[in-house]
This record gives C-alpha cells, sequence and structure tokens, in this order.
C-alpha cells in the first residue's frame, strides 16, 4: 500500500496524497442548479425512510404482502435497472472484441455508467433484504446455495462489478496520475472485457430465470420457459437505448469537455447505435411472436391483461423498432431519441409487467407500491446521478485523457 | 431458433455438467425417488371436525398466538406470519368439508431450490426447514414456492421466515408433530410417506363412495410429504389442482446447466473474434 502511495505521489509532483483527495472531494461549480434543489430534498427524505426501514421491518415503508413478496425495489431497480447497464457488456463488445473503433470515444462513459448503476441497484438489493447482515453468507463461508439462479445472479454481479472497475480503472489512475498503476490496469482491460462479457450473458439471462420457477404466479402472457432468453436479447437493445438517451444528456451538460472531433463524431455513434437497436429489436420481437404462437394464448389477447400485453408489444416494441429503423434510414437523431425514450419505456414495462404487474395478476388485492417505496427508488437514482457527475468532473470520462496516458499504451 | 439454441445448451450443458463441475452444480433438491423413506402425514377432510385442536396445538408448540377466529364458510384464512396452520371451511357439491393448510414439504422443494444461502433445507427425515443464522431474508423462496407456504415477518427489523417446519424438533425428540397428536378425529395420520400413500389407497378403496378416488401431494410438484383425501375434488376445498406434476425446480435446471458450458465456450469464442478483428483496428488506426 505505501509502494503505491509513493508512486502516486511522485507522479502529482509531490503534492500528498491525502491532500489531493481532500480537494477533489469539494464540489466543483455552482451550488444552486435545478437538480439539485429537486434531487437534495428527495435524498435526504429517502436517507430518512431507509432507515425507517431498516428500523422497523419492511412493512412500514412498502406495501409488499405475504403472496407478493417481491415489489418496485426488485423488479424496477434491479430487473430493470440491470437491464439499462446492458450497454455496457455490448459496447465493449463492439470496441475491444470486434474492434469497431467509432464507438471508442463514449466506451468509458457507458463502462462507468454501467459500474454504478450496479453498484447502485444491486445496493437496492441490499434495501430490501430482510436479515442483511447475512448477505455474507452466499459469498463466504460453507453455505452455497448453488441450485438457486439467485446465486448465479448475486455471484455473477460482484464478479462483473470487479470486471467493470478493471474497465475503468485506466481513468482512475490518468486522474491520480499513477503512471505505472495504468500502464497494469490498461493490460488488463482485454481480460476483464472478456470475462465481462461471459458474466453479463449469464447475469442478464439469470435475471428472466429468477421468474421460472413462479409459473402459476405470472400472467401466461409474460411466463414462457424462454423469459431468459427474453431478458438478454432485450438487455441489448435496452443498454444501447440507455447510451443513446443518457449520451444525448450528458453531451449537453458536460458539452465543455468534449473535443471537437468527438463531438462530430457523436451523431455518427448515435446513428450507429439505432441500427444496431433495429437489428436487436427485430430479433426480439420476432422471438415474442414465436413465443406467443408457441403458447397459444389467442383467447386471452381479449381480455385487460390482453389489451396490456398489446400495448407493451406494438406500441413499445414494434413502434420503437420502426422508429429506429425510419430513423435511421433518413438520419433523423431527434426521431432516434424519441425511438430511444420509446424502447426504455418499453423495457420498463416488460420488466414490471414480468415482476409486478403480471405477477399475481388474478389475486384479489393488487400489489401496488407505496409513495416511500418511490421515493426510495428515487434517492438511489439521484444519489447515483451525484456520484456520476462526481466522477465525470475529476476523471478523463468524456474528456481525452493526458498525454502520457495515450503514449503509454 | 431459439429454441434449437436452447436445446444446444442444454446438450452441451449435460457434457459440461458430467465435468468438473458436477459437484458444484449438484442441487440440493436432487430428484428423490418416491420410496425413499420420507415422513409425512396424510390428512383426511372427511373426518375433520373443524375443532381447531391442530391450530391450537400448532400455536403452542411454536410459541404463536392462539387462534381468534373460527372457521366458516365463505370466511377464507390464510396461513401468516402469526400462524402456520389453518382449518378452512367450504360448501361443496356434497355438503360442507372442513380442510388443513400447511407447508405441503415437497419432495423436491422449490424453496430449497431457490434458497441461496441454504438456509432452508430438506431434511433426511422429510420436513422441509428453515435456519435462521443462514437466511438473508430475500424471499425468493416465497417466490418460487407454488403452495405459498413460506412466509416472512414484514413488520420485524429482524425478521423470520415462518412456516410449518412439521415440528421437527419433536420428530428429533420421537414424538409425534403436534397437530397430528391433537387431532381428536384421527385426520391427521403421522407415518412414512410410502406407508401413508398405501392407506390412503386402501380408504379410498374400502369407501369408494366417500371419497373422490384421488390422493392430492402424491404427484403435485413432484409429490408432497403432505398427502390429502377428500370427498369431493380439492379444488372445490380451495387447492390448486393446476399445479405441474413435475418438481419446480426441474424448471430452472436447464438454465442452470447452460452455465457451466456458457462460461467455457463464451471466452472462447470472444477471444477468437478479438483476434481476428486485430487487423481492422491497426488498419483504422492508420487512417487517423
Amino acid at each position: 500500500m505505501n509502494n503505491t502511495a509513493n508512486i502516486i505521489a511522485k507522479d502529482n509532483e509531490g503534492t500528498a496524497i491525502w491532500k489531493f483527495f481532500l480537494s477533489e472531494l469539494k464540489p466543483k461549480g455552482k451550488w444552486l442548479t435545478p437538480f439539485n434543489i429537486i434531487s437534495i430534498p428527495v435524498i435526504i427524505l429517502g436517507i430518512v425512510l431507509i432507515i425507517m426501514r431498516f428500523y422497523n421491518g419492511l412493512g412500514t415503508v412498502t406495501n409488499l404482502t405475504q403472496s407478493v413478496p417481491w415489489g418496485l425495489w426488485i423488479g424496477f431497480d434491479v430487473v430493470t435497472g440491470v437491464a439499462f447497464a446492458g450497454g455496457a457488456y455490448v459496447l465493449t463488445f463492439m470496441v475491444y472484441i470486434l474492434n469497431m473503433h467509432n464507438y471508442h470515444s463514449i466506451v468509458r462513459v457507458t463502462v462507468l455508467n454501467g459500474f454504478l448503476a450496479y453498484v447502485f441497484y444491486a445496493g437496492a438489493l441490499l434495501l430490501d433484504l430482510g436479515r442483511p447482515l447475512n448477505v455474507i453468507n452466499p459469498i463466504i463461508g460453507n453455505n452455497f446455495g448453488v441450485s438457486s439462479v439467485l446465486f448465479l445472479v448475486a455471484w455473477h454481479f460482484l464478479l462483473y462489478m470487479v470486471a467493470q472497475l478493471i474497465e475503468f480503472s485506466p481513468a482512475i489512475a490518468e486522474w491520480l496520475g499513477a503512471k505505472r498503476a495504468h500502464k497494469i490496469l490498461s493490460g488488463m482491460t482485454i481480460a476483464a472485457v472478456i470475462f465481462g462479457i461471459t458474466l453479463s450473458t449469464l447475469h442478464q439471462s439469470g435475471l428472466g430465470a429468477l421468474y421460472l420457477m413462479a409459473k402459476e404466479k405470472i400472467h401466461p402472457l409474460w411466463y414462457s420457459e424462454f423469459i431468459p432468453i427474453m431478458f438478454f436479447v432485450s438487455s441489448v437493445f435496452a443498454g444501447l437505448s440507455m447510451v443513446i438517451f443518457e449520451g444525448s444528456i450528458t453531451h449537453k451538460v458536460f458539452s465543455d469537455q468534449i473535443s471537437e472531433k468527438n463531438h462530430h463524431n457523436h451523431n455518427k455513434i448515435i446513428h450507429g447505435l439505432a441500427k444496431i437497436c433495429t437489428g436487436a429489436m427485430f430479433a426480439y420481437f420476432a422471438l415474442q411472436i414465436l413465443v406467443f404462437i408457441h403458447g397459444k394464448h389467442w383467447s386471452l389477447l381479449n381480455t385487460g391483461m390482453g389489451y396490456w400485453y398489446l400495448v407493451e408489444m406494438i406500441g413499445f416494441v414494434l413502434v420503437p423498432m420502426l422508429l429506429y429503423f425510419y430513423s435511421y434510414r433518413k438520419n433523423n437523431m431527434l426521431l432516434i431519441r424519441v425511438a430511444a425514450i420509446m424502447t426504455m419505456i418499453g423495457i420498463i414495462l416488460n420488466r414490471l409487467n414480468v415482476s409486478v404487474i403480471g405477477f399475481r395478476w388474478d389475486s384479489a388485492i393488487r400489489y401496488v407500491p407505496t409513495w416511500m417505496e418511490i421515493v426510495v427508488t428515487l434517492t438511489v437514482i439521484f444519489i447515483e446521478i451525484w456520484v456520476f457527475r462526481w466522477v465525470i468532473n475529476r476523471m478523463p470520462v468524456m474528456r481525452e485523457s493526458p498525454a502520457w496516458a495515450k503514449e503509454n499504451k | 431458433m431459439s429454441i434449437n439454441r436452447r436445446n444446444f445448451f442444454k446438450v452441451l450443458g449435460v457434457a459440461g455438467a458430467t465435468l468438473a463441475t458436477d459437484s458444484l452444480l449438484k442441487t440440493n433438491a436432487e430428484p428423490s425417488s418416491n420410496n425413499k423413506e420420507f415422513s409425512g402425514m396424510l390428512y383426511d377432510s372427511t373426518r375433520c371436525l373443524g375443532c381447531q385442536a391442530c391450530e391450537r396445538a400448532c400455536a403452542k408448540a411454536n410459541k404463536l398466538p392462539e387462534p381468534f377466529d373460527k372457521p366458516r364458510v365463505g370466511h377464507i384464512r390464510e396461513t401468516n406470519d402469526k400462524r402456520r396452520t389453518i382449518i378452512n371451511k367450504y360448501n361443496t357439491s356434497k355438503g360442507e368439508f372442513n380442510i388443513k393448510k400447511q407447508c405441503m414439504h415437497c419432495d423436491e422443494p422449490a424453496c430449497v431450490a431457490a434458497c441461496l444461502t441454504q438456509a432452508m433445507i430438506k431434511t433426511k427425515e422429510g420436513p422441509v426447514i428453515w435456519r435462521a443464522d443462514k437466511c438473508m431474508g430475500c424471499r425468493f423462496c416465497m417466490v418460487s414456492c407454488p403452495f405459498d407456504s413460506p412466509k416472512f415477518e414484514f413488520l420485524s427489523s429482524n425478521p423470520k421466515i415462518v412456516k410449518c417446519t412439521m415440528c421437527y424438533d419433536r420428530l428429533l425428540e420421537g414424538k409425534f408433530p403436534a397437530c397430528a397428536n391433537a387431532c381428536p378425529g384421527d385426520a391427521i395420520l403421522y407415518g412414512t410417506r410410502k406407508d401413508l400413500i398405501k392407506e390412503g389407497r386402501k380408504r379410498i378403496l374400502e369407501n369408494p363412495t366417500q371419497y373422490t378416488d384421488y390422493i392430492y401431494g402424491e404427484h403435485e410438484a413432484g409429490g408432497t410429504s403432505f398427502l390429502y383425501l377428500s370427498a369431493v375434488p380439492i379444488n372445490e376445498l380451495g387447492f390448486k389442482t393446476t399445479l405441474q406434476k413435475k418438481s419446480y425446480p426441474e424448471l430452472t435446471k436447464g438454465f442452470l446447466y447452460s452455465v457451466p458450458s456458457i462460461f467455457v465456450l463464451w471466452p472462447s469464442v470472444l477471444l477468437g473474434i478479438y483476434e481476428a478483428t486485430k487487423n481492422n483496428r491497426s488498419k483504422s488506426e492508420n487512417y487517423e
């Protein structure tokens, strides 16, 4: 440890490392932005609710029941959030494995986003645990429930976070000015990428496999033995739509950090991603149709849930797919962004339909989240954005790496 | 396409599972044949008086509050974190009948396969029990259980999963489960599962008009340790008859078996593509 500290200090022209950290912890820029004004009260309220939840039990804050034990925190924070974080593995696949170099300028920000999403949304899983101190049981010791899909998902979350941290670590090394560490960490990137893609394939589908045993509890239009494959395929375009959406925002907010060349490149990148989304969504839609026909559920279409199913499949899969296709052909950036937002709504609908809305659809008392569950969810998202902003403003994520880092390769 | 891919993984999964990963993947809920000597209970709905002696005995044995309401037609009572067994009364096509409800103690329980900390286990004696020091409270057992047996203390800062344990600690002391012990009408019979099925068949054979020719639990969810005899089809008594006959852990087996093969295949495929496309990179760098 002492050794690393020495290296860092040397590279920073002798400034003591703790002084450097302290100065970096201070906020940069204005305090009273609209985002801060909204997010700070929500975060404070959310933290109070989280304390209440740990002090008096889950029932004080949530509307969960004995027959609906998983609600918004699992269905939205974990299951949906992880689908949106899928952009990281798709982009690293394109850039490092397929060597599509055009997309290199957005890899770092996407990996950072993915990493934070996993930290915070898997962190939201901890909020939902009744006995959170025992979370170490499946990680250490002899309590491996290896026949559990959740065991697989938990381990993959953990390992994938490490893989993403390694993928992102060169940026941290550049921030600290740690030249030797940078060289070592950069050399580990490709291994981390391959490991990360493998893990992602398995846990994206694993999140779907969680619901396989709830066969009679999920509405038949959403339950099939192919849920894992559906979740995996849809995570591709869910992640990329998130990249398009989030990229459009960060590009405006942090535009001062982006070089002229990358500014120019950004539209080309979004254009390319739209093309990939079209293809992935087509595959997904075709799979959904196959599963629907295979399941022989025609009669269910003419029910309330059937109309809801059609809204999801046509309104938020087929329509955005066609929109992606059209806007890609016409090179219309605005429409691509509209399609991305519609796709994201479709993913939220799909994940919630499996995990919350279609779960126990036939029970007399339906689960509806409390306002407190929603506030805690917003708290998690807002804190993530705070950390994201903190990192972007300090490390070379959007902006170019320092000159020494480029020579270091 | 999806089917091919899935089957492809299944085949590879079996191959992969037989390799070194075999021991890792061995499920807690290994298929157990029906003639294994699991203990169980045979509940005969036609003999049940609805006196709630079993409920009171259960509450006493497990230090839970006494039942406060009586079974009556049209009032459906449920097990929860305060009561592990309940009696309900239904008006059926053959008149009024009582029915007992509690954990079914499946031969291959979904909750055990779902548990990632081995907190929920199927004991070799038959009961499915929960261990407080292992559980992290994720409630995946509740999501997975087809009978909705595990219940959770939502209003506790250190919540427990609550369900019938077939009085496992009493069994170890050589005593009968509290409910079977307390029943004044001989409606609950404790014994080995094999003997109970024989006894059930015998009763049906001797009184074919009194019973429907079906032992609920013999095949449901791959077989359960709790077995039911009733005068009417049991869905008239509030039980699901649509449950699959295969065990529930079977549903995730295909997915879990594909894991080791993906772990072997994916990295090598990715590395291959990486090597093959390396040239693109040097080319594009030259252009810059």
